[in-house]
């Protein structure tokens, strides 16, 4: 069997592994258009702010490729992908021919619609490349503006300030994070971003860039002038299904999977951020660009590619993210629209704690939690479960919160079975 | 694979199992030693839920499709040979996804010192885990349920 595997990180490294979990022998070949072993994406902001090194940014042990059999093809772009001879076209015109193909791409940054974002000195913050560029000119004394208040614009904010520059975040929106926190969480959240000198402009965007060769500054839809020696663009990524253009490979917002991440194509699959699959918290298709979902589904895929009949059973939005020491773990819907969901929350503004729970039909389809993270994982778990939590969901935000408060049938058989979970 | 499980109907709720995982996992291994002298001791891999009269001690379940493993971001927590869910604490962040991940919440952050990740190990260097040996109930057993 001979398998090629477009991408390198997380769902990628999921396919290697779920397919060696199979196969033993079977050829696999990554193609990664980066020339680096597959490192974290989510530490470049970690490598931005000092705290660590290029060598800790890495995902699995440089030895990974020679112990799982992996032909690594780093620095090659795959072009295109002919789906009727089976073959893959590198940018040098080389083509190379697939048994059964992992199309995991990633996403790739969405541009805002500005004038000048072709300037010098305007930046996007995903790849380690990115960072290095970034840290490379972010000296003390210098200014940023960040445009995007989301997970990326924002961890690139806390890695700029710590190097010393001044940093302004423009956000369109009414709160900051806003696809994972409720506005109540997202004010406090403000205020520590604001506590450690990060200005915050909400409910504004970027209309240009300017500057003539390089960017000086920004000009805000208000009318607002903010001068600067770099932006950095993070108002999201989308998913990069370039390869699969023109191709019969199906597309919606990503390349469309089923439960197997198999493609409408029998012999090709996707997974990661480059996939649109099935969210079991809001039952419909959706792209969740986040880790655990890329190297799940990356597994799923790569056992089913070696002959499994593995489902990918876990999709649902879930960010564990802290700023400035302020953790914060959110899952599923946070900021429920509708007569049909139940809403609980509780705060203590100053141990800036926050914890919410929203509940549909019994059943938990969302949280959030602020500074209090402890066992967080056990409302994960119920969401996935899909268990339910009548019996005990005035518990859902005690302290103590634990097995202990379910019916005791409910806690045996999780804790005295060690059923798949 | 062998696995620690709590009798609830047995446990006393005496916090012995929390007591004794510090000591296994201290510097000195003396339990007077380590709770008086040791400054950075480390956390219990084991907890102890109680809403009296139900008490019972639960730690890692070492899961075969474990979540933490599969989700973490930077490799840091794996499979050892034995099966069991550890974790690389020189490639562990503390991005405190793998606490996200845990259905059982059974990972700590041990933020007094390393800033990073606390588990349940099953005490890879003794014949059983502590927990299990100190338990003065015998609310905890280590079996291979499978």
């Amino acid at each position: 069997m001979n398998y090629i595997i477009i991408g390198n990180s997380a769902a990628a490294v999921g396919g290697v592994e779920g397919i060696r979990q199979i196969d033993k022998e079977g050829s696999i070949t990554i193609i990664s258009e980066e020339p680096y072993c597959t490192y974290s994406r989510p530490l470049i902001s970690y490598f931005l702010a000092g705290a660590l090194n290029e060598d800790k940014m890495l995902y699995r042990d440089t030895d990974f490729y020679k112990t799982n059999g992996v032909n690594l093809l780093l620095g090659t772009k795959a072009l295109s992908v002919d789906t009727e001879n089976n073959w893959v076209t590198l940018a040098g015109g080389e083509t190379i021919g697939y048994d059964k193909l992992l199309i995991a791409t990633g996403g790739k940054p969405f541009m805002p619609p500005m004038i000048g974002s072709d300037k010098k000195g305007v930046y996007t913050f995903i790849k380690r490349d990115d960072a290095e560029r970034l840290k490379a000119i972010a000296k003390p004394g210098s200014k940023a503006v960040v445009i995007g208040g989301g997970l990326i614009g924002l961890k690139a904010a806390e890695g700029l300030v710590k190097c010393g520059v001044d940093v302004t975040v423009i956000e369109l929106a009414n709160r900051i994070l806003s696809t994972i926190l409720d506005d109540q969480a997202a004010a406090i959240v403000q205020g520590v971003l604001e506590e450690h000198d990060i200005k915050v402009i909400l409910n504004n965007t970027v209309s240009e860039a300017l500057g003539s060769d390089k960017v000086t500054g920004v000009l805000l839809k208000d009318g607002t002038q903010i001068a600067c020696d770099m932006v950095v663009t993070a108002i999201g990524v989308r998913p990069n299904t370039d390869i699969v253009c023109g191709t019969v490979i199906n597309v919606n917002r990503g390349i469309v999977v089923d439960g197997h991440m198999r493609t409408n194509i029998d012999n090709i699959y996707a997974a990661g951020d480059v996939a649109e699959a099935y969210d079991i918290v809001y039952e419909d298709m959706r792209v969740t660009p986040i880790w655990p979902n890329a190297y799940m589904q990356g597994e799923v895929a790569g056992r089913n590619m070696a002959g499994d009949s593995a489902i990918f059973d876990a999709g649902f939005a879930r960010n564990s993210i802290s700023f400035f020491g302020l953790p914060m773990i959110t899952a599923g819907i946070i900021k429920p629209i509708g007569a049909e969901y139940e809403v609980l929350s509780m705060t203590i503004p100053d141990k800036k704690i926050y914890k919410k729970a929203v509940i549909k039909d019994n059943k938990l389809v969302g949280f959030i939690r602020l500074t209090d993270i402890d066992r967080a994982g056990i409302l994960t778990g119920l969401i996935k479960n899909k268990a339910d939590v009548s019996a005990f969901k005035d518990k859902l935000l005690n302290d103590d919160f634990g097995f202990v408060y379910m019916p005791k049938k409910q806690r045996k058989e999780k804790l005295l079975g060690v059923k798949r979970i | 694979m062998k696995r620690v499980y709590a009798l609830e109907e047995y446990c006393v709720g005496c916090r012995l199992c929390e007591i004794n995982c510090v000591v296994a996992h201290s510097q000195s291994k003396d339990i007077i030693w380590a709770f008086k002298n040791e400054e950075a001791r480390p956390l219990p891999g084991i907890l102890v839920e109680e809403m009296k009269p139900v008490s019972f001690g639960l730690q890692c379940r070492h899961c075969d499709d474990a979540p933490c493993v599969k989700s973490c971001i930077t490799g840091a927590m794996h499979k050892d040979e034995r099966g069991a869910v550890v974790c690389d604490t020189e490639k562990c962040v503390g991005c405190w996804t793998c606490i996200m991940a845990c259905p059982y919440g059974a990972i700590k952050r041990n933020e007094s010192n390393t800033k990073v990740i606390s588990k349940c190990d099953l005490c890879p260097d003794l014949a059983q885990p502590a927990c299990v040996t100190n338990c003065p109930n015998e609310a905890l057993i280590y079996v291979d349920r499978r």
